[in-house]
């Protein structure tokens, strides 16, 4: 019995709580991409970019603070400098938006045009975040590390494994249930909210009813450059901060997006944790929960993974495959918020 | 002078024409009715008095006043509604929600005005929390003129209100729109029922080609043996 409950704290400490935080980072990114799609209707592959140049920016703030002393213990001090972080992608983002995407919206250019032209603000937005912060790792995370350790746990417990929670997993669970509450209220029970909706489920009558499509726009790149900052900070806290990693999630991010249904809010959290835990599930190694689970003294010489973690990336790569093949639509279908 | 009228007008979609000084108008607490074959123009005709269409020639005049440049949303506020023939309600969206957005452009309470659509569409109170893309045809048109009324608009101006509805639904709309004329509000509809809407209708235009073939009172249009033999199918 014992070696049950060990290896249960085993795949908690290395599957379930690493997959429900890095699901949730997805999930928010996910958000972003979603709505960008569905009211601005094309896919934006700046979406990476954007999320390190908020949490660039929040990282830049946060050193300013430490340098002040300021300072939330046992919570991190990103979080105090991660308004400031947003405020600043907010108004980067309209910058944008003004310069780039409205000459183009303004001409009623196709969707691959707007897709095409992202890629052009991604390569920019890359270049400058670089240009300010350098191409190297930056570590900001401070605060208390563990809110339990696996010491800690094991004492408490008398087990053999530990199931440790770090202080950055718990914020960014927390703080990712707390801005999907925030986002769907504002959806679905806010005027403002409301006339997103119906922009985006049919652009004409929204006209015809007096909502003004300018405003529709920049309030969804107040929305996505929030939660992009928000997601790109997570992230960051939680590895690290590298600029080109988040061109890497770029990957994961879509392939959550359309695993749930592109356009579809709901799917793109859903989508999040299922890319997150397939990557986690294929290429965890499950060498010594086997082993808890099976009579003593049966030797297993492989590690019993079914993918090496090289191949994590891969993973979102052929879930993506799979679900454009088998069911292109998603798994919740629909275009509209 | 009526109320709201379309004017001469002439314009198109792009470099060809497809109304050629077409006239159209209604006035208030009356019924008119556009019918003609399909690909005649009338949803066109329809748009260009909504202005979302550029117009080459021609104006439109709403209560005595010159609306032409104005942009729909605007017309809107002057007091104009509109059902276009497709795509006329936000599918995704409750029903309620649809009425909602009806209001978009009121700052007032808009409850009363909720509740005066129920009354007259008492099935969308049932269905009020239901998406509006899971409601039958005949459901989805109420949906779409309850969400034009929410501005208590002096003009209402439907397109094909009754397009693939069953026939007892359509006389319920017929009924319906009939109601709402009698509130004084002018009621400019394109209809493919052509003889059961001339038959309500105090005005009747027949349109061919982008070109007013017949304009007169619907009793007139339905006792004309040349309008009934091309358009009413004898
Ligand atoms: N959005 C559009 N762009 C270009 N041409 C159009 C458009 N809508 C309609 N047309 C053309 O305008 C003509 C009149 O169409 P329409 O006004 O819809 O006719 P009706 O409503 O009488 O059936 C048709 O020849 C049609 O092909
Ligand atoms: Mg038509």
């Amino acid at each position: 019995m014992i070696d049950v409950i060990n290896a249960a704290a085993l795949l908690g400490n290395f599957l379930v709580i690493p997959g429900l935080t890095y699901g949730s980072q997805l999930a928010l990114g996910a958000l972003g991409v979603t709505l960008v799609y569905s009211v601005l209707r094309f896919s934006n592959f700046a979406h990476g970019e954007t999320m390190a140049f908020g949490a660039m920016l929040t990282i830049l703030v946060t050193w300013g603070l430490q340098a002040l002393g300021v300072s939330i213990q046992p919570l991190p001090t990103a979080l105090l400098a991660l308004p400031f972080g947003i405020i600043g992608t907010i108004a980067f983002t309209l910058l944008i938006d003004r310069s780039v995407y409205a000459y183009h919206r303004q001409r009623k250019a196709s969707p691959v045009v707007f897709l095409i032209v992202s890629i052009g603000v991604m390569f920019v937005m890359g270049g400058l975040i670089r240009f300010i912060i350098g191409p190297n790792d930056q570590i900001f995370f401070d605060g208390a590390r563990f809110i339990i350790s696996a010491r800690d746990f094991k004492r408490m417990t008398g087990l053999e494994e530990g199931l440790a929670i770090r202080m950055t997993q718990a914020v960014t669970i927390l703080t990712a249930i707390v801005i999907v509450i925030l986002l769907f209220w504002f959806l679905n029970h806010t005027r403002t909210g409301k006339s997103m909706r119906a922009y985006s489920d049919n652009e004409n009558l929204a006209l015809l009813s007096g909502i003004n499509p300018q405003r529709v726009v920049m309030i969804t790149w107040i929305l996505v450059a929030t939660l992009a900052t928000i997601a790109g900070t997570l992230y960051g806290l939680d590895k690290s901060f590298k600029p080109f990693v988040y061109m890497q999630l770029l990957l994961p991010i879509f392939a959550s997006a359309i695993v749930g249904g592109v356009g579809n809010p709901l799917g793109a959290i859903a989508g999040g944790y299922v890319i997150a835990f397939s990557e986690l599930i294929l290429t965890f190694a499950y060498k010594k929960v086997i082993q808890y689970l099976t009579p003593d003294g049966i030797e297993i010489e492989s590690l019993m993974q079914i993918l090496g973690t090289d191949y994590k990336i891969a993973v979102s790569f052929i879930i993506l495959v799979i679900v454009l093949v088998v069911r292109p639509t998603g798994l919740f279908q629909g275009k509209t918020l | 002078m009526s109320f709201l009228i379309g004017q001469q007008m002439t314009g198109g979609y792009g470099a060809a024409d497809i109304l050629h000084d077409c006239t159209i108008g209604v006035d208030k607490g009356e019924i008119a009715v556009i019918v003609g074959p399909n690909g005649a123009g009338k949803s066109t005709a329809m748009k260009a008095v909504f202005g979302m269409l550029p117009l080459r020639h021609g104006q439109v005049l709403f209560d005595g006043e010159d609306v032409t440049l104005l942009k729909p949303e605007e017309r809107v506020l002057k007091g104009m509604g509109f059902v276009p023939q497709t795509h006329n309600v936000f599918i995704s969206l409750s029903v309620e929600e649809n009425l909602e957005m009806g209001a978009f452009i009121r700052q007032d309470d808009i409850r009363d005005s909720i509740a005066q659509v129920y009354d007259l569409f008492p099935i969308l109170k049932e269905k009020r929390k239901q998406p509006a893309g899971q409601l039958s045809g005949g459901q989805r048109q109420q949906v779409a003129v309850g969400r034009a009324l929410m501005t208590h608009p002096k003009v209402l101006m439907l397109d094909e209100p009754t397009a693939g509805v069953s026939p007892i639904v359509m006389d319920e709309l017929f009924d319906r729109i009939l109601e709402i004329a009698r509130l004084d509000v002018a009621i400019l509809m394109v209809e493919q029922n052509a003889k059961q809407a001339l038959e309500i209708a105090d005005k009747g235009y027949v349109l061919v080609q982008g070109r007013n073939r017949f304009t007169d009172s619907g009793e007139a249009l339905l006792a004309n043996s040349e309008v009934r033999r091309a358009f009413l199918g004898g």
